[in-house]
């Protein structure tokens, strides 16, 4: 999901074009002057043992970037930081992605990263909520808890020691999500942050920002309810379950689509920024539909770009 | 034929001996690959996408599990010659072409910091007018570039010709065409390195120097265009995100 395929009209180009230009100007100029391309020689004050860390090379003497990106500095340490690339883990981020195998004792899950990740069954909660050994039978009913294509949230284990990435979902709040839809953006657009799952209250909606940039909008589910239900009431409950209100469904689109001209602009995803979308979209009358369009991604640009105004603004006033 | 006029000194399509058609790369063209791009050298038109690092699909291609696979896979379309002819998807030419860009890019590409996973390259001639290799490799450089794969250096490529006596560059499709030397060339622009040489005819070893010199030098000018994109973009992104 790159870009949208948008057919501007001569008002509208100008008008992004402005509001583009707008955000250019707004961004410190350290962050422009930062950017390197490959084969770029950082420069770097050769007295002082730097540390060359990702995105960096020594070639006779001087350090040399190998990727596209933003140079960063941390004390000594001197590396890249890329923007379009795939995502690269790290231990504790919670993370969305799709099962695309079962395989003896574990799940391969499609996480963007350049190998798929592995979900063991005992690195995982069972559904029946109790701490054992995991037996034959439980390997085998594995399907019954996920299955090819399903959709699930997890947590960066770490890496074994062959290399492979591992996950685990020791927690009530992993695991399958359902009703709802899945957004892949480039992960360089989602932040580390201390919560990545959002309850939206007004519109009954969970939204999990996961660090791969796989992005998820669903139902709400109230976490544990799932393991109460017991014998006579779970026929009748799994119907209601099955059941989204078309407000939320509607809800969940209007958010959805909020990502997407997010993303497609290339504007940093936060919580803030997705609702405030989603609201604008609502209070001026723009249908779902329409938010994929040529007029609301113009207007989405020149509010960020005010937005920023407004905050460098209140910045300096500060001072 | 006149390939280079004897009076003015230019050829056929109105360029100088040492002058290059018109560049134009453009990045992010495709929208589901991890990298893509279009690169235009005049009327040759060729675009790029890059889908990994991703898991390996077919175990036995692995050579060193501590090395990412570099796969690569030339395709010229059917409306890209003047004659609109269907080429069968494994011929001869393509075969080789993609031989020789996959060793071009993997000489740049850093595979061991991405072990157990493929790289695929894929390069479409959408229009062909000479020197679709050496656009093809500028491509594929725009598109790897862009997929935050990390690389040793910026790969190029340009071909130069010897006809009528004279060295000229960036030979297009008539030129080609004339059954005169052709030599394309591949280089690591800044450690000053070559990757790919190849020349189907015999020349003199002074005339080759000449005509070699020639292409490096076209090579450095495309490096210089394709990390005014790259710049160009990476500082849109980092603008933009805020």
């Amino acid at each position: 999901m790159k870009g949208l395929h948008l057919s501007l009209n001569q008002t509208q180009r100008v008008r992004l074009d402005t509001a583009l230009q707008e955000l250019q100007s707004l961004a410190p100029a350290a962050a422009s002057a930062a950017a390197v391309t490959v084969a770029d020689t950082i420069p770097v004050n050769q007295e002082d043992n730097i540390l060359k860390g990702h995105g960096t090379v020594d070639q006779d003497g001087e350090v040399v970037a190998t990727l596209c990106g933003v140079v960063e500095r941390v004390n000594k340490l001197v590396y890249v930081r890329t923007l379009q690339a795939r995502y690269k883990p790290e231990v504790g981020d919670i993370i969305v992605g799709r099962v695309i195998e079962i395989a003896p004792k574990r799940w391969r899950l499609e996480i963007n990263f350049s190998q798929d990740a592995v979900l063991m069954l005992s690195s995982m909660n069972l559904p029946d909520g109790i701490q054992r050994r995991r037996t034959a039978v439980d390997e085998l009913n594995m399907r019954g808890i996920f299955v090819e294509n399903d959709v699930i949230c997890a947590e960066v284990r770490g890496f074994q020691h062959d290399g492979s990435l591992h996950l685990q979902a020791r927690s009530e709040k992993y695991g399958k999500l359902e009703r709802g839809q899945l957004l892949t953006v480039p992960p360089y657009l989602v932040k580390r942050k201390k919560q990545h799952f959002h309850h939206l209250m007004q519109y009954n909606v969970d939204l999990i920002l996961g660090c791969n940039g796989f992005i998820w909008v669903g139902e709400h589910v109230v976490v544990g309810e799932k393991t109460k239900t017991t014998g006579d009431q779970q026929k009748s409950s799994t119907e209601a379950e099955n059941f989204t209100p078309l407000e939320t469904r509607k809800h969940i689109c209007r958010l959805a689509n909020a990502v997407r001209v997010l993303s497609a602009l290339g504007f940093t995803l936060t919580v803030e920024l997705i609702i405030e979308t989603a609201e604008a979209s609502a209070s001026s009358n723009v249908e779902i539909n329409d938010m994929l369009g040529a007029e609301f991604y113009v207007q989405t640009a020149e509010r960020e770009a005010k937005r920023r105004a407004d905050l460098l603004r209140k910045k300096n006033g500060a001072r | 034929m006149e390939y280079v006029n004897p009076l003015t000194g230019f050829r056929v399509d109105g360029r100088r001996p040492n002058e290059m058609r018109q560049l134009k790369g453009e990045v992010g063209v495709v929208a589901r690959a991890d990298g893509s791009a279009l690169f235009e050298m005049g009327n040759t038109r060729v675009i790029a996408a890059v889908y990994g690092p991703r898991e390996i699909q077919n175990r036995g291609q692995q050579v060193n599990s501590n090395e990412a696979l570099v796969r690569c896979e030339y395709r010229m379309a059917e409306f890209s010659t003047g004659d609109r002819r269907r080429k069968p998807k494994g011929d001869r030419r393509s075969t080789e072409i993609s031989l020789v860009i996959r060793q071009t890019m993997e000489a740049s590409i850093l595979t061991h910091l991405m072990p157990r996973s493929q790289i695929d390259i894929f390069v479409q001639v959408l229009q062909a007018d000479g020197g679709t290799r050496s656009a093809c490799i500028n491509a594929a450089t725009l598109a790897l570039a862009d997929a935050g794969i990390p690389m040793r250096d910026i790969v190029t490529s340009c071909s130069a010709g010897y006809l009528c006596s004279t060295p000229l560059l960036d030979l297009n499709y008539i030129e080609d065409s004339a059954g005169g030397p052709d030599v394309t060339v591949g280089i690591l622009t800044k450690m000053d390195k070559v990757t790919l040489l190849q020349m189907d005819a015999k020349l003199p070893m002074d005339t080759f120097e000449n005509v070699m010199e020639l292409a490096i030098e076209g090579c450095k000018a495309i490096a210089t265009y394709i990390r005014e994109v790259l710049l160009e973009n990476t500082k849109r992104l980092e603008c933009q995100r805020g």
